[in-house]
């Protein structure tokens, strides 16, 4: 397919021939030339957002939610910085996402023109890889090459800055495109020796662990992992960027790792003599204090990133492919070997922790609503199907916790960057890529202030959206730790909430959503169901909760995994080794 | 702490020797020498980095490497099986009574004076990082005004080229 049109109507036609149907954005000066093609498209939507951070967060949440590539738009100099923390959160959480940002024209390049901002030099350390392009001949291979980047291999970020030019300038259009990558070849395929390797670390492991992160998810793995976990019949155990990826009901589960990790998960990993790390990175959130990390481990780590195995803890046994590759072969590896270990000892043990130091929380005496509550009702209301969508810090803890995860990539947050503000946008994002499923954000009143904009747009592009925000009137996590650590002095962390500024439930209306308070235990079942009731605006559900609720377990930062308190000077009593 | 010498192949392209170096300290390794160039195939330019790191961050530095797009190809070569140059010039004081014991110095060290002034000569000078080294010591009497040396480059001894491989990768491309 040959034809002449304009770099802007090749970027458009580009988009609608890779399968873009969602583009978040704003337009602005040096991107100006691409809207107007855009404006005609019937293939590709485009939602206008009121910030380019909502619309950063938003193709991840929409990438998330589908797995495919989410695509964000914006204009040069500040309209292009804006997307710098989403694209650094796509980054961090391996999201396959496009960017796409108009530039000053190339004849002005340098010369600190209006709105010029270099953001490819700027985006370089937190793209997987990123293009300038000035001539618009580039234009259809470099968004064909950039789709491929951004979903292959371990998925990432890329962005594309196309000058103004570049946009105005006439190209004849082909379609497809040759790709002009060499040196891009992501090893899919695990090593056949490894995986004998793995399989007979497995047979002869005592006290075995399957340590599960969002790789397995991203690759399509989950029901494969199902599969594998019950054939050699080993403790799980899933990360925050992997809650559901192993459903939480199965008796194998131990639950989350790491400094928020429940008892029985972080006592695993701790005592565990192999683990069978797959998709994760030895975050040191999971890890805790490095040197201290399950001392007793031998290491499989199958990852489709090379970079990520030996980078924080030694492999043992190392395995480069794709998640589902790796466990598929590791099954039928276990099956022709046949041998099974013997872990009941091990179960005894596992079952004693998670028997004794289930999950729990404070009740308050004063009838305030606790947060860990709310998580639960709302969990048992919205049922597994939902999906949650958690802003950072206490909040995101609690839904990491104590919504009952079922369903592989249900839980949408921002684990590795830790982006406050991620929630709505993101939120907005997964139900316009799953419009038939109720999307639940959790979001806390900190982060709520910081993107809750994007409720304009959910109101006016049709986006029925649910949030609960956990308001304890506080940036909750730093109080926690001003609480644990800094002798109770509460430094520029106290929203003074009781005032009431904003009112949320004003604030929602005030969007053209609906908002609705709950205050009390015995409200929150009619609240949720209230809210779950609206489905033609998005519905904002002020719980106020109290502000001294706590996220316990907790392992304080640096120290190790072993110090894990369950209560405030309340460690579990570990079993003696062996 | 080890010195290595890694061949970095790279797509011919604006902003590679940026997303290179940046890379390197970003992951907190500094950059010993670094030289630039082209090859013998217009669609490649190679790079040659000395670092000085332990082994494990190197295997760390490399994986990272091998992950830019633009990288086609990584390899540590070994000091025993290739050879490595570095060039200076040099700018030795040096008048009409000790200029003949500079540039008997020169000689021995199969240097080239390239330029002559009434008080000073300018030397050309290739090889090692010692030989350039000890060349630099004994000329330090006489007064240095001024120098400026390279980045090392390096290729592997006998028949076999690295480049083979990257070239047929670049070919299915085209």
């Amino acid at each position: 397919m040959t034809e002449r049109m304009t770099g802007a109507q090749a970027l458009v036609r580009a988009l609608e021939h890779v399968g873009v149907d969602t583009v978040f954005g704003i337009p602005g000066g040096a991107i100006l030339p691409a809207y107007d093609p855009l404006y005609d498209s019937a293939k590709v939507r485009h939602v206008l957002v009121r910030h380019e951070q909502g619309a950063g967060h938003a193709a991840e949440g929409y990438a998330q939610a589908t797995g495919r590539v989410g695509v964000c738009m914006a204009t040069s100099g500040p309209g292009a910085t804006n997307l710098v923390t989403p694209i650094a959160d796509a980054y961090m959480d391996s999201v396959p996402m496009v960017a796409i940002t108009g530039q000053v024209a190339s004849a002005a390049i340098g010369t600190d023109a209006f709105q010029e901002a270099d953001i490819s030099g700027i985006t370089m350390p937190i793209t997987k890889h990123n293009f300038l392009i000035t001539d618009p001949d580039d234009i259809a291979r470099t968004i064909m090459e950039a789709f491929h980047i951004a979903s292959t291999g371990r998925p990432g970020p890329v962005l594309v800055d196309i000058s103004k030019d570049a946009l105005q300038k006439e190209t004849t259009f082909v379609w497809p495109p040759t790709m002009q990558l060499p040196g891009y070849r992501p090893v899919t395929r695990p090593h056949s020796k490894q995986i004998r390797e793995a399989a007979k670390l497995i047979a002869e492991a005592r006290r075995p662990v399957l340590y599960v992160g969002g790789g397995v998810h991203k690759a399509g793995a989950s029901a494969d992992l199902l599969t594998l976990a019950e054939l050699v019949h080993i403790p799980v155990v899933t990360t925050l960027m992997a809650r559901g990826t192993f459903p939480d009901s199965h008796p194998q589960h131990m639950g989350m790792p790491g400094m928020h990790g429940s008892v029985s998960a972080v006592g695993a990993l701790q005592q565990a003599d192999l683990l069978i790390a797959l998709g994760v990175r030895f975050d040191d959130r999971v890890t805790g204090q490095l040197s201290s990390f399950a001392p007793y481990a031998k290491v499989v780590h199958a990852d489709i990133d090379p970079a990520e195995i030996s980078k924080n803890r030694h492999a043992d046994v190392p395995i480069v492919g794709d998640c589902k590759d790796v466990i598929r072969d590791l099954i039928a590896a276990l099956e022709t070997a046949g041998e099974k270990g013997d872990y009941t000892d091990w179960w005894t043990t596992l079952n004693g922790y998670k028997e004794t130091y289930p999950l729990g929380y404070e009740e308050f005496e004063d009838g305030s609503l606790a947060p860990q509550y709310v998580m639960q009702r709302l969990s048992a209301i919205a049922g597994p199907d939902a999906y949650y969508v958690a802003g950072v810090g206490q909040h995101q803890m609690w839904a990491a916790q104590f919504i009952e995860h079922e369903r592989p990539g249900a839980f949408i947050n921002s684990g590795g960057a830790g982006t406050m503000g991620f929630a709505v946008p993101a939120a907005m994002g997964a139900k316009m890529g799953r419009p038939d499923a109720v999307v639940w954000a959790v979001d806390g009143d900190g982060c709520f202030q910081m993107t809750n904009q994007e409720l304009a747009t959910c109101a006016l592009e049709g986006v029925p959206i649910k949030i609960a925000v956990i308001n304890n009137g506080n940036l909750g996590m730093v109080r926690q730790w001003q609480t644990l650590f800094y002798d109770k002095r509460y430094s520029n962390t106290n929203l003074q909430a009781t005032r009431r500024i904003p009112d949320f439930v004003k604030l929602a209306e005030a969007y053209g959503c609906v908002g609705l308070r709950c205050e009390r235990p015995e409200d929150v079942d009619a609240t949720i169901k209230k809210a779950m009731e609206i489905n033609d605006v998005p519905v904002v559900v002020d719980f106020v909760v109290h502000q001294d609720a706590m996220v316990w377990p907790m392992v304080a930062a640096g120290t190790s995994n072993d110090e894990i308190k369950i209560a405030r000077d309340m460690a579990p009593k570990w079993e003696n080794e062996e | 702490m080890s010195r290595h010498t890694l061949s970095v192949l790279v797509e011919n392209k604006p902003g590679v020797l940026a997303r290179v170096s940046a890379l390197f300290s970003r992951r907190g390794f500094n950059i010993d020498s670094l030289a630039v160039g082209p090859t013998e195939h217009d669609d490649i330019s190679r790079m040659t980095i000395v670092v000085n790191v332990e082994e494990l961050p190197l295997e760390q530095v490399t994986k990272q490497l091998n992950k830019l797009v633009n990288v086609l190809k990584i390899v540590e070569l070994d000091t025993s099986h290739a050879v490595q140059r570095e060039l200076m010039l040099i700018k030795v004081k040096a008048d009409a009574d000790n200029r003949s014991s500079v540039l008997e110095l020169v000689q021995l060290f199969r240097a080239r004076c390239i330029d002559v002034a009434a008080d000073a000569v300018t030397i050309e000078v290739t090889g090692t990082t010692d030989k350039l080294e000890a060349f630099v010591k004994i000329l330090e009497p006489f007064g240095i005004k001024e120098l400026v040396q390279s980045g090392m480059v390096a290729i592997g001894r006998g028949a076999r080229s690295i480049t083979d491989r990257s070239l047929r990768a670049l070919d299915r491309t085209a």
